[in-house]
């Protein structure tokens, strides 16, 4: 089950699922048995739809014999229910997409009520990956909340026998007949509307924007009531009747497997109903322990003894791949992946301005504030249902259902909300292993729980790396040279092949911005997991670059700010070379730049010298992005982040305010801590760290007080903002430490360097 | 044995219970009041904060043995009238959460830091709110909701 080969989140582009969408007639009506009014959306055809049987966790779709997925619900008594399709990791999907929905139905937030979905292959991508959500979803559902308006409209026209066009809809869940003073409820005209033909497609039509009663609006979670009352909604409250409770020890070592254990001393502790070795394909080796509570299970782990067979991995260390790399960096070999112009003969030309320096990365975790966890019981009827915090749940079922042996059909999966995603939940080893953990308990439902240090040492890690830089600068300003030679990771032992989370894009910035450019890949065997992280290989490589670009600026003599325009250009559209990748618009990424240099300060308001500002800005997951960091370093080298401003470009509108300023100020905690304070590092082939104590997270008194949000509206399509604004935070942050200080930091966490000053 | 636990009013008889059991998962796994979290086991990063006699304390690295007779409330008690505290409001109101999982013990920290300074300087809030861990990184809104709810409650 090594998905480091794999991308889940980037590709395939948003663009290939749309047009398909819009070839298809995705919108149908559906009666339900109950009466009502309810309106399904395809979103993979009616063929797909046919060979699936219904999961029966879509509570809008256990209605009727012919219920594709219901987005939206309302009863002949008004009970309006929207249905959120995708996962909930606090990225404000569950809040956001109905907001969509709602909009172009026209009837007030306060009167609906949001219901989460299970896994339902009706219901399409139900991934919470990539910033795809918003993109995906907004067109799609904007139709789909109008064509509803549009069916309650007319079957309002037909009641009254009056004209379409005389009726209005004032946002209220009613329609109007100013004319005549005539209104009626949507709950009033449910049934009727149930009965309709589906109108034309193109006949319906979309809200002027400008109109927008919901979308814009500061809309506070639709959990939120929930989560300060304590109610269980995620995956590890999960209470079941008769539910017993089970932890998994691994080896320390990656890839390591139970060669021999003895448990009888852990069959003999208190609570303890099982012990036994796990197998089965895919699914780490390990010993389970099953118990009454999750306590005794924990404790009871230390009662094993394990003899493991650690195999090649335990050679692997992070000394070994940072001596690698500087071997690989003395021996340069390997095909190119982008050699434009003449690299050697550029940056050796006279007059040139040249900066040559080595930037690297370490490995960090997930750190999910919910450790892993996974809920399951095998029925009676030989089903199998799975309470899973996944943010890939079909992958999770298909890989549970490998693990097992079975069909996928026969597996039922409930999503619950999920504490922290950030990638980690796009691999789902802990619903393969909880499920055959349950395997051996017919008819009892088992909670897996991982303890912290479980989490921390069974991670999928973010990548570290390493980049060896060359530049050089032309008097007029203009960077005319650029190399970058990368140590990574490849995708396990014996291939050349680089980890899809870990690779550099040979169209990546700021190739074709520079005339002669050369990018080196060199891809280091291993056996360390590694996987999606925050913005995968942005988060990383993004520190590499816009650390070296202000490198340059510096050298050249020049303001950072303005060197990062000259470098941006005119605005032009520079397609991807890279097949579905997306285009690349250096106008709105200089607009961002721009408007977070302004916002700042930047040009207006000098610093003195132990206080900074450092700049950076870039473009992933169809968002662009720009902040400025502004820090204070007292001569002792301690350091006090002042203040974030951040500008961001996801399109025309900002679905919700609230959600997106909050997802970009996490953004600028995470980007701080991950480039401040973390690492893990390996030894003897297993992760050295274990806890919050050795892999820690940035805490409130060390978060920057002041936090901004500035949103850049351009006419572009709406996008997703859980990922782009963090990139950029790492290398601003060290920018600003730089211009404080005059301390270079190349290599995280930051934390290490001295940044004492005199 | 059985030990006698008080919990939002409620008294528990906890029968075969082992009292070195942490109470975090008493209230987990044999109370199913399951909003108090587990987070890191260590007290380390504050998920699973409950007060102890209006105390906030790490019911992680607690024994049961040393609460017994003591009065211990929970986030499901913060509320027994079930209208919402002025924290409780202000959280909503100001949207802190992202995933949520760490604010049930944020709420316990800043409940317990109202309740003993009802006006706190962002001094105050510095010393009582950073050892509960946000993985969200929520830390500006959890600030401005703990002011928000001080003005709330002083007028």
């Amino acid at each position: 089950m090594n998905l480091s080969d794999i991308d889940p989140v980037t590709f395939p582009p948003v663009i290939e699922a749309t047009s398909a969408m819009d070839r298809r007639s995705f919108l149908k009506l559906a009666a339900l048995a109950g009466g009502g009014f309810a309106l399904a959306l395809y979103l993979r055809g009616p063929s797909a739809l046919a060979a699936d049987a219904s999961p029966a966790v879509t509570p809008a779709g256990a209605e009727g014999d012919f219920t594709p997925s219901l987005f939206i619900r309302i009863t002949p008594a008004g009970v309006i229910t929207i249905l959120a399709s995708n996962p909930e990791a606090g990225q404000g999907v569950k809040t956001a997409l109905p907001m969509i929905i709602v909009e172009e139905l026209d009837v007030a937030w306060e009167q609906i009520t949001v219901v989460q979905a299970g896994l339902d292959s009706r219901l399409g991508r139900q991934v919470a990956g990539g910033s795809r959500a918003t993109p995906t979803h907004y067109d799609p559902f904007r139709k789909l909340g109008a064509t509803a308006r549009a069916l309650l409209v007319s079957a309002a026209a037909a009641r009254w026998s009056v004209p379409v066009n005389e009726l209005n809809t004032p946002g209220d869940a009613r329609v109007v007949h100013t004319a005549s003073g005539r209104s009626a409820t949507y709950g009033e005209l449910a049934t009727a509307a149930a009965a309709l033909p589906l109108p034309d497609e193109k006949s319906v039509v979309l809200k002027n924007p400008a109109d927008f009663r919901v979308m814009g609006r500061r809309i506070s979670g639709v959990d939120n009531p929930s989560i300060v009352k304590g109610a269980p909604l995620f995956g590890v409250d999960v209470r079941q009747p008769g539910q017993v409770f089970a932890t998994l020890v691994k080896c320390p070592v990656f890839g390591g497997v139970v060669k021999s254990v003895s448990l009888d001393a852990a069959l003999k502790a208190p609570g303890v109903l099982a012990a036994f070795v796990v197998k089965a394909p895919g699914v780490a080796s390990g010993v389970a322990i099953v118990a009454r509570s999750t306590w005794q299970a924990f404790k009871a782990r230390d009662l094993l003894v394990i003899e493991w067979d650690e195999g090649r991995t335990a050679a692997e260390s992070s000394a070994g791949f940072a001596a690698a790399a500087e071997v690989a960096w003395k021996t340069p070999a390997g095909p190119l992946m982008r050699n434009d112009g003449d690299f050697e003969k550029a940056f050796a030309t006279d007059g040139l301005v040249r900066v040559e320096a080595r930037y690297s990365y370490p490995f960090i975790s997930h750190a999910n504030l919910e450790p892993q966890n996974c809920t399951a019981l095998f029925k009676e009827n030989g089903r199998i249902e799975i309470w899973a915090p996944s943010q890939a749940p079909q992958r999770g079922c298909d890989d549970t259902a490998k693990a097992l042996g079975i069909e996928t059909s026969a597996i039922t999966v409930h999503l619950t909300r999920m504490g922290g995603g950030f990638g980690r939940r796009l691999t789902n080893d802990f619903m393969a292993e909880a499920a055959v953990i349950a395997r051996s308990y017919p008819g009892v439902p088992v909670q897996l729980a991982w303890t912290r240090a479980d989490d921390m040492q069974h991670d999928w890690y973010r990548p570290a790396g390493f980049h060896a830089l060359s530049g050089a600068v032309d008097p007029a300003g203009k960077v005319v040279a650029w190399s970058d030679h990368f140590v990574t990771f490849a995708a396990g032992y014996d291939t050349d092949k680089v980890a899809g989370v870990a690779t550099l894009r040979p169209d990546e910035f700021p190739s074709r911005l520079v005339p002669h450019c050369r990018i080196r890949q060199t891809p280091l065997p291993h056996g360390i997991p590694l996987g999606p992280w925050r913005a995968p290989r942005a988060s990383t490589q993004c520190f590499a670059q816009q650390s070296f670009i202000d490198e340059l600026a510096h050298a050249a003599g020049r303001d950072p700010v303005e060197f990062r325009l000259a470098l941006l250009g005119e605005p032009r559209a520079i397609p991807a070379e890279e097949k579905g990748a997306p285009v690349f618009d250096s106008g709105r990424m200089a607009g961002v730049v721009r408007l977070a240099a302004e916002k700042s300060g930047w040009a207006t308001n000098k610093l003195p010298r132990g206080r900074g500002r450092g700049i950076a800005f870039h473009f992933s997951h169809l968002g662009y992005a720009a902040i400025v960091i502004e820090v204070t370093v007292s001569n002792d080298g301690e350091l006090t982040i002042d203040r974030a401003v951040i500008a961001a470009d996801v399109g025309r509108q900002i679905i919700n305010p609230s959600g997106a300023e909050n997802q970009a100020e996490g953004s600028v905690v995470d980007g701080i801590s991950s480039s401040l304070v973390q690492a893990v590092t390996i030894a003897a082939g297993r992760a050295e760290q274990s806890g919050f104590g050795d892999m820690p997270l940035l805490r409130l008194n060390q978060a920057p007080k002041i936090i901004e949000t500035h949103f850049l509206i351009t006419d572009n399509p709406p996008t997703g903002l859980g990922e782009p604004v963090i990139p950029p935070v790492p290398p601003a942050l060290a920018n600003a430490i730089f211009s404080a200080t005059g301390h270079r930091v190349r290599d995280l966490p930051l934390n290490r360097a001295d940044l004492s000053w005199s | 044995m059985s030990l006698k636990l008080t919990v939002n009013g409620h008294t528990h008889d906890l029968e075969g219970v082992d009292p070195t059991t942490p109470v975090l998962w008493v209230l987990r796994d044999h109370l199913n009041l399951v909003g108090t979290k587990y987070g890191c086991g260590q007290g380390l990063c504050g998920a699973c904060t409950i007060h102890l006699d209006g105390q906030p304390v790490r019911s992680c690295v607690l024994p049961l043995s040393a609460v017994a007779a003591r009065r211990l409330t929970t986030i499901e008690g913060l509320a027994p009238d079930g209208k919402q505290t002025p924290l409780q409001k202000a959280w909503c109101d100001l949207d802190v959460a992202q995933c949520g999982y760490c604010q049930a013990g944020q709420l316990m920290s800043a409940t317990a830091l109202l309740a003993r300074t009802p006006k706190p300087a962002d001094a105050d809030i510095d010393s009582a709110m950073s050892g509960n861990l946000c993985r969200c990184g929520t830390y500006t809104r959890i600030r401005s909701a703990i002011h928000t709810a001080a003005t709330a409650s002083s007028t």
